[in-house]
């Protein structure tokens, strides 16, 4: 059924037909109305869910985790401060491997202060073992939600999952949304099954510690976990478009991208202009296209790889910076095309906020043109 | 042995762990006195005093890391402390 | 009742001959017995009952990170709870743990009223890092982060009174323990945990390593800081002291003097005023709990 709706109010509807059993989240803008949306279903009986209204961020991840690991399915949401808050608390429930989803309202770090828009709060936590999606749009930030933690939950994978989209851009917008029932969501998420969980009938302990004996080989079950739910995302993916026609078994999407000469490599909301933008560019008979990653760990590596190996220059938009290096997109895409001789090209843009238009993709598709880049895009040099 | 997802484990390995090497002195637990009042039960901070099947009790020498609170606590002053010979 | 024969926390553990840490943490799992979970925070309890995988914990047990077992707990009853599950769920945290780094979280699950048992096992300071202090260590103790010198007698300042902070939440069963009274902890901790609502139970537990004595001396220490009035056994119900255990005061040097950590305040030279303000200390803890026993004059 179509409804159109604001989109943390459709990320609070799809986490309600998912049946978390424990929902702990603390309140951040543009977060905020996923929690209360989520608080209104429960007050009204329509979300038969434990609601902890916690005391900050990270004792929302930490209950989360022992809910997850007493056999509940949980959830939360946070963004940008809330998250780096809860840096510690990431890194341990990966590790425990307790499959949380928490959804990520995008914003930008501070300082200085900004409650706007850029995606430096769930990459700078692109070590901790976690899974990300990306949504391009609300529709993508709802299903996500499905996908997140049917992959999470699965035995081989036992990992967590950020589910993320751009605060603002997609958290305060109203958009058409294929919204699905509860028979449907039952059909796709199975009941919660622990791998293991605290039990005084089988009693067993959470959260050893390892020593340098065992630790390596710990750190390495996760990555391989991690790059094994490929294949899970896939199956997941593919069934979920089987049964509700969007398919999401692929982890990066072309769009026009099949005779492309220039690629444009983006994540998240930036993927709608960039395709406008495309769509004009084609009409002045530009070949450019857009692969647009949808999850960024696991890593897409190969299909990436895979996906450009066509094309002769590739410009990737950044919406973070890793602060004297790169932007962290870029350099990942850099690594999968090691080799190819494809020139890879980063651009810094829309950090804090700041609007990112049609103009703005087609001029970066000019500056990739002359060989220009790895660079901020959109300086008022005028302050400076 | 298979690594345990996340790091975990069942009850039963700490066992494999034998403290009683660690052991300096030895704590002796002289019959005669002995009242099995239990206290040392209570106060081994390793739970390793128990009653044997003949009614006396004694530690588990296993385990037993000779720190000395059940000597030192004993009413009776049934337990004494002597050098470990190694 | 408490099945003596009971042993939920296994021997093989790593900690200290002598830890009274390790006897608490056998004592309150004897108390709770098989149908409780236990949720620790990092320190001293922690490592020296896990190291991967060797578990000295005989019913199920989580730790997450240092200052978030509350929040954990949080987690763990609200499951429970929504499965309709009967285990009980007991904290294990230090007195960093708690005292310091924890606080917020601890404070926000009192509040929230979860159904659980907090025990802090206090050693006061940070031992498993090396005896730094906490706001649980003592006025005038030498800690490796408040050492005794030329300029400093140690500890600047008095303990915090984290009892009444909880009590002001609202906390139905507030009570302080020590591992020398045995029954009397194993009785309290059976009454925490049978009483609805978030409970807190503070457990005087020596550290030989730390406080600088040997381990046969665990007990005797702890019961020397009950009979000088510097640690006080009490009860408190809905935020009232209804039970405190009384003594006949001995002087606090007596304790003091066991213990390396207060060694400054007697060499090289006496520190009389010093002293003098520790004793202060305990009279204002037994007028406040009213603990002394008046021995009637012949
Ligand atoms: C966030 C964080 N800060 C610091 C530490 C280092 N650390 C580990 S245990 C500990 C002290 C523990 O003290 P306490 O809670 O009193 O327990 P104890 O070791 O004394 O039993 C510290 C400082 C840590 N693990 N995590
Ligand atoms: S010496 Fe210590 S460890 Fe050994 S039995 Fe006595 S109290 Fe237990
Ligand atoms: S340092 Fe202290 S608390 Fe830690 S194990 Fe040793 S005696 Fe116990
Ligand atoms: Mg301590």
């Amino acid at each position: 059924m179509m409804q159109i709706t604001e989109g943390s109010h459709a990320v609070a509807d799809a986490v309600r037909l998912c049946r978390p059993q424990v929902i702990a989240a603390y309140p951040i803008t543009p977060q905020t109305h996923i929690v209360e949306a989520l608080a209104d279903m429960v007050a009204d009986c329509e979300l038969d869910a434990e609601y902890l209204t916690v005391d900050n961020e990270l004792s929302a991840l930490s209950a989360c985790i022992g809910a997850s690991a007493a056999g509940s399915r949980t959830y939360s949401a946070t963004t940008s401060q809330g998250l780096a808050l809860m840096f510690e608390v990431c890194f341990n429930a990966a590790g425990m491997r307790l499959p949380i989803v928490m959804s990520i309202a995008n914003r930008a770090l501070g300082a200085p202060l900004s409650i706007w828009n850029d995606q430096q709060d769930s990459i700078s936590l692109r070590d901790s073992g976690w899974l990300q999606f990306y949504a391009e749009d609300n529709q993508e930030a709802t299903d996500l939600h499905y996908l997140a933690y049917r992959v999470a939950e699965d035995h081989s994978v036992l990992l967590p999952a950020f589910v993320c989209f751009d605060g603002f851009i997609l958290s305060h917008t109203y958009e058409p949304i294929d919204t699905l029932s509860q028979e449907d969501i039952d059909r796709f998420l199975p009941k919660f099954s622990p791998y293991e969980r605290l039990d005084a009938a089988d009693p067993i302990s959470f959260g050893m510690y390892a020593t340098p004996e065992y630790y390596l080989e710990f750190r390495y079950e996760m990555d391989r976990a991690l790059k094994e739910s490929k294949a899970i995302i896939e199956k997941r993916g593919k069934e979920f478009g089987q049964m509700f026609g969007r398919d999401y078994s692929a982890m990066v999407e072309g769009y026009r991208l099949e005779d492309a000469d220039t690629a444009i490599v983006a994540m998240g909301s930036i993927c709608g202009t960039t395709k406008d933008a495309i769509d004009e560019m084609r009409e002045e008979g530009k070949k450019v296209g857009l692969l647009k990653i949808r999850v960024f760990r696991p890593f897409p590596t190969e299909d990436l790889a895979r996906a450009l190996a066509h094309v002769q220059r590739v410009a990737v938009l950044d919406k973070n910076i890793s602060l004297g290096a790169k932007g962290a997109v870029a350099l990942e895409v850099k690594d999968a095309l090691y080799g190819s001789g494809i020139p890879v090209k980063g651009y810094v843009i829309g950090l804090g906020g700041r609007d990112v238009r049609k103009k703005d993709i087609k001029a970066i598709v000019g500056l990739i043109g002359k060989g220009q880049g790895d660079m901020f895009y959109g300086l008022r040099t005028e302050v400076l | 042995m298979s690594l345990a997802v996340g790091c975990r484990a069942r009850p039963g390995k700490a066992r494999d762990n034998k403290t009683g090497s660690w052991r300096v002195f030895k704590p002796v637990f002289g019959k005669e006195k002995c009242t099995l009042c239990g206290l040392c039960m209570t106060l081994c901070p390793e739970g390793c005093v128990h009653e044997t099947e003949e009614g006396f009790i004694t530690p588990d020498y296993t385990y037993c890391k000779g720190c000395g609170i059940c000597a030192q606590e004993c009413p009776g002053e049934a337990i004494e402390m002597k050098q470990e010979e190694k | 009742m408490v099945d003596k024969t009971l042993e939920l926390f296994d021997c093989g553990h790593r900690a200290c001959g002598g830890c009274g840490a390790a006897l608490a943490a056998r004592l309150v799992t004897k108390a709770a017995g098989t149908n409780t979970i236990v949720v620790s925070a990092t320190g001293c309890m922690e490592v020296f009952s896990t190291p991967y995988p060797e578990t000295a914990w005989k019913v199920p047990w989580i730790h997450s990170l240092f200052e978030n077992a509350s929040a954990v707990a949080s987690g763990v009853e609200a499951s429970l709870k929504k499965q309709g599950r009967t285990e009980k769920v007991v904290i294990m945290a230090g007195d960093g743990a708690t005292f310091d780094i924890g606080m917020i979280c601890i404070s926000g699950a009192f509040e929230r009223g979860h159904d659980f048992t907090y025990i802090c096992y206090d050693n006061e300071a940070y031992m498993n890092t090396g005896i730094q202090r906490s706001g649980a260590t003592p006025y005038d103790a030498s800690t490796t982060t408040s050492p005794a010198g030329k300029c400093s007698f140690g500890n600047k300042r008095p303990k915090k009174d984290i009892p009444q902070i909880i009590a002001a939440h609202g906390a139905p069963y507030v009570a302080t323990a020590s591992i020398a009274y045995p029954a009397d902890l194993m009785q309290k901790v059976e009454k925490a945990i049978n009483t609805v609502g978030p409970c807190y139970i503070q457990v005087h537990a020596p550290c030989c390593t730390g406080w600088g004595f040997e381990g046969e001396q665990t007990i005797a220490v702890a019961k020397l800081a009950i009979e000088t009035g510097l640690w006080v056994n009490y009860e408190m119900v809905d935020g009232k002291v209804v039970k405190a255990k009384k003594v006949v005061r001995k002087p606090v040097e007596e304790y003091l003097k066991t213990q390396k950590r207060f060694r400054h305040l007697f060499k090289p030279t006496r520190q009389d005023a010093e002293i003098a303000t520790i004793q202060a200390i305990a009279d204002r803890n037994a007028e406040k709990y009213a603990i002394d026993i008046k021995l009637k004059k012949e």
